[in-house]
This record gives structure tokens, sequence and C-alpha cells, in this order.
């Protein structure tokens, strides 16, 4: 086969390109045509390709995401070092630590193959912290499947969760926290997000960008080979009907060595310490095309690669194989000609294959050469920033109306003396059921900074062990609620993820997201996504704290159907002493009394109960107070400070009923409950901004004199009992804690062991 | 006090050992796994992880490293030794310690709080605690299962060897309930579980891990 060079594609301009094949649509391929003066090379096409594809380039979200520009305030981005566009989000917490924390979508390559697309996930998502200069310190995992008893589920849950575990735990990161949930719109499309979170001295933030002429472009970290060719192109972008019968010549999910990645970490922060590095990249989805065409086009000068110094692990590969190889484990930084010596010299030490590619250069062209052809000549910014960008349209869907006149209303509810078993019977229930099955396969003990992790609201580690300060971290959605109204729904997921910090004592400060959504062509699924997307904006600006940085994945559906839509909220908060931390179970203090914090209203659509009981979706969502959630954010975060909190726990999914059931348990303490009004919505409603906290008695006044003198509601409903084995219900009766456990415990280990 | 840390590429829970060896009031001294020198320690830990990415049989790779050639050395000279998980993979790799390592019995990875009973107080590592002492400590591996020989066993149990054994359901398959044992001498130890992760109950489940650190001052003061 001949070398498809610049100069070919110059003499043969009529030669037909498998554009389509690639990705591309007829105006896409037209408009490369039309930005080079020619056709594209081989090479060139593959580069155009994969940038170009919905997961690298967000053609169809970029007109909503500019939202979240436009309601963040000055006073919002005050704390914040780098935003959306980097590679992720930095916040400054004081001390001069700044924290850095993005999720990211593995969801097609994970329903792929299991393991490996779980793995690389992880991979792929420490890599992006590590490219800003910092220590990754942990990891959360959101998960979600189809229903726990669908046969495919047992195939992809145990994979997955063997995937993020074995790479993760190989790389010696704390998982801390994540979610795992079951509904049957993820049968054929299951999400797999990951979240890394890392730190680091203000000073040694690193952006990725090109700069200053003669400057040296090094590959370091695993060599390049066939594996995960086209795999943003191919498997992010399109449904999976669709491309059955056009897999590349190796599986297009890549495999994951975590070992490489364990030893690429600490090689790249030697490099960070000694001042090595100018500019930084991780590779990840598009490979070589995305970081050579990113950083150049951040930079402030062209660049020059020789492609044929790429070390490969496969012989034959083409100049377009090696620019869109999706290999893991490698990155890209630009460094001074004097350090290169030094850099070397430190991969060497850490056993790292380190090939200088290319150099800045004067210009702003990006070329590529193999074995001194030229095989690519680009202005890098039309690959990398200039991407199609579309208006898709955006239609409500017609079945909306009629789904949220279809209240929970008219449901049968439980008689009196069925509520004690229903509270048992609805903590066995996959989704609220014990995840034990998947966290105890996750290491959370490594690096010795955990201070909480699952299932404790919201996951914490120390940043500082002289100062104690520390961060929280808490992602949460409910798909149900965003189906019923994607504004409020992500209003719904971003509050939760808010309280769940503050519940553990931090202060919220910074927001990331993944938005899985189904396909950008179906105008229904835009009008989800716009709703969503200026939900989350809207309740960002009313809370005050910046969404930093996002992920956005599209095409999550099975044939016609798609998900739920499911805006995954991450929010970080801060502790300035981690000692302080509230933990999740009571027990810890002898004589407490447990308080609820909020208001309760009879709110079930979208509610675990009508879903669990009558397979009901319908109604809408619970009601979003936001002004009140950052007033009890506040509440707790002072209980915290000044020791008046001995346990809380977040109310969500299952109410107070599964709030009561868990506290318990992960305390290992029995509870006497006194409830009023109607026992079935006190139990079950899912009303938002509520909070189960359990009080030291010799503290309880004073903090419902402060929650009364601020207007947060509170009501007392009962009190620890550390002699008691159950939890009682005052008129229902006792649920016995072993047998509770036995429920709660038994569902995941009966379905997958 | 002086106490080496080893790092092999892939270690993950160096510095973990080494903040347990400050908290016990010891100065950690790295080590890197291409030295041929102790650096002068008076003992040395062996840290958890996956040492080399553990692809071929845990610890199979790491026992042929420059600083094991020093340590095995070291330890036949009577310097106490302790390896955590996969530095008790590499000890019994090294023939150090006798037995191995495998897969755990219900073939997932297992990070739990664990019971363990303290069976012999005479060790290098374990002189703090009292005899039949129950300590909770995390244990996190994939790879945990004790496995030995018959004759190995009566040796070990008759002996005295078994230092820690598991208590309550045996976590991934070990013999005898087995999660630690001694060389002879009682100064080389190696245990599946983490002491390094329980030495407050900020960031481990307990502070009963610290015991073991505090013990090897004991032992290494009294020399």
């Amino acid at each position: 086969m001949t070398l498809d060079t610049v100069k070919n594609a110059e003499a043969t301009p009529e030669q037909e390109q498998p554009y389509r094949e690639l990705g591309l649509k007829d105006d896409e391929y037209a408009r490369i045509r039309d930005i080079l003066g020619r056709r594209p090379t081989d090479a060139e096409l593959a580069m155009y390709s994969v940038m170009w594809s919905e997961h690298c380039s967000y053609k169809s979200s970029k007109v909503h995401l500019k939202y979240f520009g436009e309601t963040t305030t000055e006073a919002m981005r005050a704390k914040m070092l780098a935003g959306i566009g980097e590679n992720a989000g930095v916040v400054d917490i004081g001390d001069g630590w700044a924290i850095t924390f993005k999720v990211e979508s593995h969801n097609h390559p994970s329903y792929v193959e299991p393991y490996q697309g779980a793995a690389t996930g992880v991979g792929g998502i420490v890599r992006d912290i590590l490219a800003m200069g910092a220590r990754p310190l942990a990891v959360m995992d959101p998960l979600r499947f189809g229903p726990a008893d669908a046969p495919d589920t047992r195939r992809v849950l145990p994979g997955i969760v063997a995937g993020v575990g074995g790479y993760g735990n190989c790389l010696g990161l704390p998982n801390i926290g994540g979610e795992v949930v079951f509904d049957a719109s993820y049968a054929g499309n299951p999400l797999v997000n990951a979240l890394c979170v890392g730190a680091m001295r203000v000073e040694d933030l690193h952006l990725a960008h090109a700069s200053g002429t003669g400057n040296k472009v090094i590959l370091y970290g695993a060599r390049t080979g066939l594996d995960g060719i086209g795999g943003v192109s191919v498997l992010a972008s399109e449904t999976f009907d669709d491309t059955a019968g056009k897999r590349k010549k190796l599986p297009s999910v890549q495999v994951g060595d975590p070992f490489t990645e364990k030893v690429l970490i600490e090689c790249s922060l030697e490099l960070f310490r000694e001042k090595l590095v100018v500019g930084i990249q991780d590779l990840g989805g598009a490979g070589l095309s995305c970081a050579t065409s990113e950083l150049a086009s951040a930079g402030d000068g062209g660049m020059r690669v020789r492609l044929d110094r790429v070390p490969l692990r496969a012989t034959g590969m083409t100049p377009a194989e090696v620019l869109s190889s999706e290999s893991q484990e490698r990155m890209c930084a630009v460094v001074r000609p004097e350090d290169v010596d030094a850099f070397m010299a430190v991969c060497a030490k850490w056993d790292v294959i380190a090939t200088e590619i290319g150099e800045v250069t004067e210009g702003d062209r990006l070329v590529i050469t193999w074995h001194d052809e030229v095989v690519v000549d680009v202005p890098p910014r039309t690959v990398a920033h200039e991407g199609p960008v579309y208006e898709r349209p955006v239609r409500r869907p017609d079945d909306q109306d009629r789904l949220q006149a279809d209240t929970p209303d008219a449901l049968p509810q439980p008689a009196r003396e069925e509520l004690l078993d229903l509270v048992k019977t609805m903590a066995a229930s996959p989704n609220l059921a014990s995840k034990k099955w998947v966290t105890q396969q996750y290491d959370r003990y490594v690096r010795g900074g955990t201070v909480l992790a699952q299932p404790a609201d919201s996951g914490m580690i120390r940043i500082d062990e002289d100062t104690d300060r520390g961060v929280a971290l808490s992602t949460d959605c409910n798909g149900r609620y965003t189906r019923l109204d994607p504004y409020a729904g992500a209003q719904l997921a971003l509050a939760e993820a808010y309280r769940n910090v503050a519940t553990t004592g931090a202060t919220p400060v910074a927001v990331t997201n993944c938005l899985n959504f189904g396909s950008p062509e179906d105008p229904a699924v835009m009008w989800q996504f716009e709703q969503a997307v200026r939900g989350l904006a809207d309740g960002c600006a009313e809370l005050g704290i910046p969404v930093t940085g996002g992920n956005v994945s599209f095409y999550n559906q099975t044939g016609a159907t798609a998900i739920l839509p499911t805006p995954v909220v991450g929010v970080l908060g801060v502790i300035d002493d981690v000692r302080r931390r509230i933990p999740t179970g009571i027990g810890a203090e002898a004589g407490e009394t447990l308080l609820l914090l909020g208001e309760t209203r009879a709110e079930f659509g979208g509610s675990e109960w009508a879903h669990v009981v009558h397979g009901h979706l319908g109604g809408l969502p619970p009601k979003v107070d936001l002004a009140r959630e950052k007033l009890l954010a506040e509440v707790l975060v002072a209980g915290s400070r000044d020791g008046m909190l001995s346990a809380a726990h977040d109310l969500a999914e299952g109410g107070l009923a599964q709030a009561l059931v868990e506290t318990c348990l992960i305390g290992e303490t029995g509870a006497r409950v006194f409830l009023e009004g109607d026992l079935f919505t006190e139990l079950f409603s899912e009303s938002a901004g509520r909070v189960l906290v359990a009080v030291p008695r010799t503290e309880e006044l004073r903090f419902t004199d402060m929650c009364t003198a601020r207007g947060l509601p509170w009501r007392k409903v009962g009190v620890v009992d550390p002699e008691s084995t159950s939890l009682e219900v005052q008129d229902l009766g006792q649920l016995d804690l072993a047998e509770l456990r036995a429920a709660w415990e038994g569902t995941l280990p009966a379905l997958f062991d | 006090m002086r106490v080496g840390v080893i790092t092999f590429p892939g270690t993950l829970d160096d510095v973990d050992a080494a903040r347990a060896v400050k908290h016990a009031g010891g100065e950690a001294v790295p080590l890197w796994h291409g030295d041929h020198d102790l650096r002068g320690v008076d003992a040395v830990v062996v840290p958890g992880g996956f040492s080399y990415g553990d692809y071929l049989r845990c610890g199979a790779i790491a026992r042929f490293a420059p600083v094991m050639q020093e340590v095995v050395e070291a330890a036949r000279g009577g310097m106490p030794v302790l390896g955590i998980c996969n530095g008790f993979q590499i000890l019994c790799e090294a023939h150090l310690l006798p037995g191995a390592l495998t897969r755990n019995h219900k073939l997932h990875f297992v990070c739990r709080d664990q019971w363990l009973r303290v069976e012999n107080n005479e060790t290098a590592w374990t002189s703090r605690y009292d005899r039949g002492a129950e300590i909770l400590v995390p244990l996190k591996s994939g790879e945990g299962g004790y496995q030995a020989d018959q004759r190995t066993l009566d040796e070990l149990e008759g002996e005295g060897r078994v230092v820690f054994r598991y208590v309550g359901e045996n976590p991934n398959g070990s013999r005898n309930e087995i999660a630690g044992i001694s060389s002879a001498n009682g100064r080389v130890v190696g245990l599946m579980p983490h002491p390094e992760h329980a030495i407050d109950a900020l960031t481990g489940p307990t502070d009963d891990g610290l015991g073991v650190f505090l013990s090897l001052l004991d032992a290494v003061v009294s020399a």
C-alpha cells in the first residue's frame, strides 16, 4: 500500500475516501476539504474524524453548554483556577492547596467489554487529573445497570465492578464512593462514569499548551498499538446496532495496564517536582490526534511531529492508525531543550519509555511526517477547537404531559399493619440494598488518607496531614426524577450531592458533571438535555458554586429507546479539619436524640416506593428549594464545626425509613422512633431538603435553638438506644437489626455470587 | 530506630508503612528496589501493593530485585523483617517464610475490616499484644489464601509460628485460618492484613495495628 502523503492527496483530488465509515457526514467532509483546500490524507481524515466525533467535539452539546459560562458570576469564579475546557477543573481550597476533579463516562466500551471498559475508564480520568499537575488521590464510580435480576446484568455488573476494582486497586487509589443504580432503561446501555480527585500546591498547576518555539514534544509511557482504534468515533458516537459489522482489526475497546499507569503517575509527579515540564496532555480518546492538536492549538505556535519515532507494539501500523490508536497509559509533554536530558533520566529511573517525537515551531501549522514525508499539514485549531457545531432540533416529548399527569396519587397505599414489613422489603430492594458486595471489591484504605468512604453520604479524604484539611465528594442523580422533569431533576441531583457533602460536615464549593443522555438526533432527548443543563446551571448560580468541568455522553440507548436522562452531578466540599467529620451511623456517643431537619410532604412521583411496589413512573418529582438546601448545609457545617452533631444521614430514595435503617445498621445501634401524621408519608415520602441527625443530649438545646433562630424546620423523631438491638417505630412495632441486616445485605450476594 | 521501607515499581502502601513507623516513634528510611544497600537500617518493612504489576505470580519478580538479596541476607543475620500483603507474598517467594498465597476462594478482591487473633506475642513484631488478643485491621487483597502442605502446617502450628489467625468467617480460604506467620526465630513476620492502615481511628477502623510497629521498637531497643 502506498503512503498517502499530502503531495499524493494534492495529486489525486478525486480519490474516494471512507469518511462515512469513520463517522463523518457529507457536509463535514466537505468542510474539511474546504479548510485544507484539497482532500485530506488518510492520516488527516483519521484525525478529523475522531476529533470531530460527538465525544471529542461536543458538537451537539456545545450550544447548550455555553449556558454554564453565561450563568457563572465573578463571585462564583473567585476560587476557580481552571474551568471548563481544561483537562479538569481546579479549585483553590485554601492553605495553598488546589483541588482538581472531574467525572467522565466510559459507557459504551463497558457494555462491549465490561472489565476492560470499566478499567480503562478509571485509567483515563486519572490521567486527566495527573495532566493538571496534581497527584491523583481518590476515585469513585457512579454505575447504572439494567434490572438487577436480568441475565445480562449478571454478565455486565460483575465484570464492570471487577474492572473498576482491578484497575483502581492496582493503581493504588482509594475508591471512596459512587453509586450503583438499577433501572430497565440501562439494560442495553449500562452507565460507567468514573470520577477522580487530585491535589496539588497552587503554584504547581499545569495546563495543556505547547509554548515556546524550539521546545521538544516528548511522548512517554506505554507503546502504541492497534487497540482502541476509532474508539471514540465508532463506540461513543453511535448506537450499537449500526456498528456491529464494522469492527476494526482489534476490538475497539482498549486494554488497561494499571501497573504502567502507577509508574507513569510517580514518574510524572517527579517530572513536575523537578520542573521539567512546560505543558502536558494525557492521551485518551483519539490518542495522539487529540494530544498533538490540542497541545498545538492551545499554545502560541505550530508543531512538527515525526510520527515514525513513536514506539509501537505492532508491526505495519499506518500513520492513520498510529494517530488514532487509543493505547492506554501514555502522556505527551512539552519540554525545554535544555531539560530533555534530565527528563529522560527521570523516565529511565522509572523504566518508562520516553521518545522525543517533535518540537514546537513557528507559525500555526501542525505538520506530521512519516519517514520524512508529510502526511498531515493542518491548522490545529480546526482539528481541536473549531469542529462542527450543531443546533439540533429540540422538542418537548409528546408523552411528557401524559407522564406528568399520571400521578402516583391513585396508587394503593399500604395499610398501617403492612408498614413495618414494607420498611424491610424496601431496604432489600436492589436500589436501596447495601452495595457492600460491590464496594468490598474496592480498596478504600490505600494511601492512608480516607476519612469517610462508602456507605457514608460522601467520601472524604485528608489532604494535609499537618493541618487535617480535607475534601468531601459526592455524586448523585435520580434518572426517574429527571425523566419526569429534566430541569427539576438536574437540580434535585445537584441538591442531593450538595446536601450529602454538607451532611458529612464539609462546605460545598464546586460542581462537576457527567451528562448521560440518549441520541442527540432525537429532538425529545435534546429537550431533556437542554432542560437539564439549564436546571443545573441555574441551580449552581442560586447556590453560588461554579461548574468547573464536565463530560457529555450521548447515544446512550438501545434501538430507539433512550436511557432515563441521567445528569450525574458531583459536588466537592472542603472541611478545615477532617477530625470534625460527621459519621453516617448512630451510636458514637452515649445518649443521642434523633432530629429530622426539613419538611416532609406527600411526594411520591418517581419515588422508590412507586417503582418497587407498583412499577410506576409518573407525576412530578419532589419540589426543589435551593435556598432551603443552602440553609440546611450551613446549619450542618456549623453543627460539625461546633461539635454538636454525632451522626447525620441524608434522606433520599426510600425516604426516612431507609435513612433510619441505614443509620442503625451502619452504626450497629438500635433506635426508638416516634412519628406523627400519616405514617406512610412520614416513612416513605422523598421530599428533598431533609437530613436525619443525631445530637448528643447535652447539645440538643443549643442545636435546636440554632435551627429555630435560622428558620430551619426541625422535629424530634426519636432517640438512639445503645441497649436495643432493634429499630422500633412507635405504634407499629420493632424490626430486629440482625434480620434487617440480612435483608439489606443479602440482596446483591444472592444475585451475583 | 531506623526502619527501611521498600518501594518497588507498583508498591502502593509504602507511604502508609512509613507513616506507621513514624507514628510509633521510628524513622522511616526509603529503600529503592534497585538498591544494593540497606542504608544501615535496623529493620525492614516490605509493604503492600502490586510489585511490577504482579502479572506473573504475586511477588515472583520482586524476590529477584537487588534490594531483596540484601534483605534475605540481613534476615538470615537476625534483622527484623515485616512483610505486609504483597510484602508477605514476596517473603514467601524469597523463601524467608514457608508456603504461598493463592487467589481468594470466592475469586473476588476483598476489602474489609477484619478481626484477627494474635496467636504468638513473642515475635519481634507482636510483643506489645497480649496473647489471644483480638484486633481489628483492614484486609484488602485478591490473593490472600494461605496455602502450605500438611507437614509445613503441622510444623508452623507445632512451633507456634502462626502469629495471626482470622476470627469469624474465613475471608479468603486460608488453611487453618492463617493470616500471618513467622520465621523459626520470630524475627521475620508476614501477614495479609494491613496493620499500617490501623494506626488511628480517623483513617482506619481502629488503632489496633500500631502495636506491630511499637513492638518493633522494643525489639530493636532491647537487641
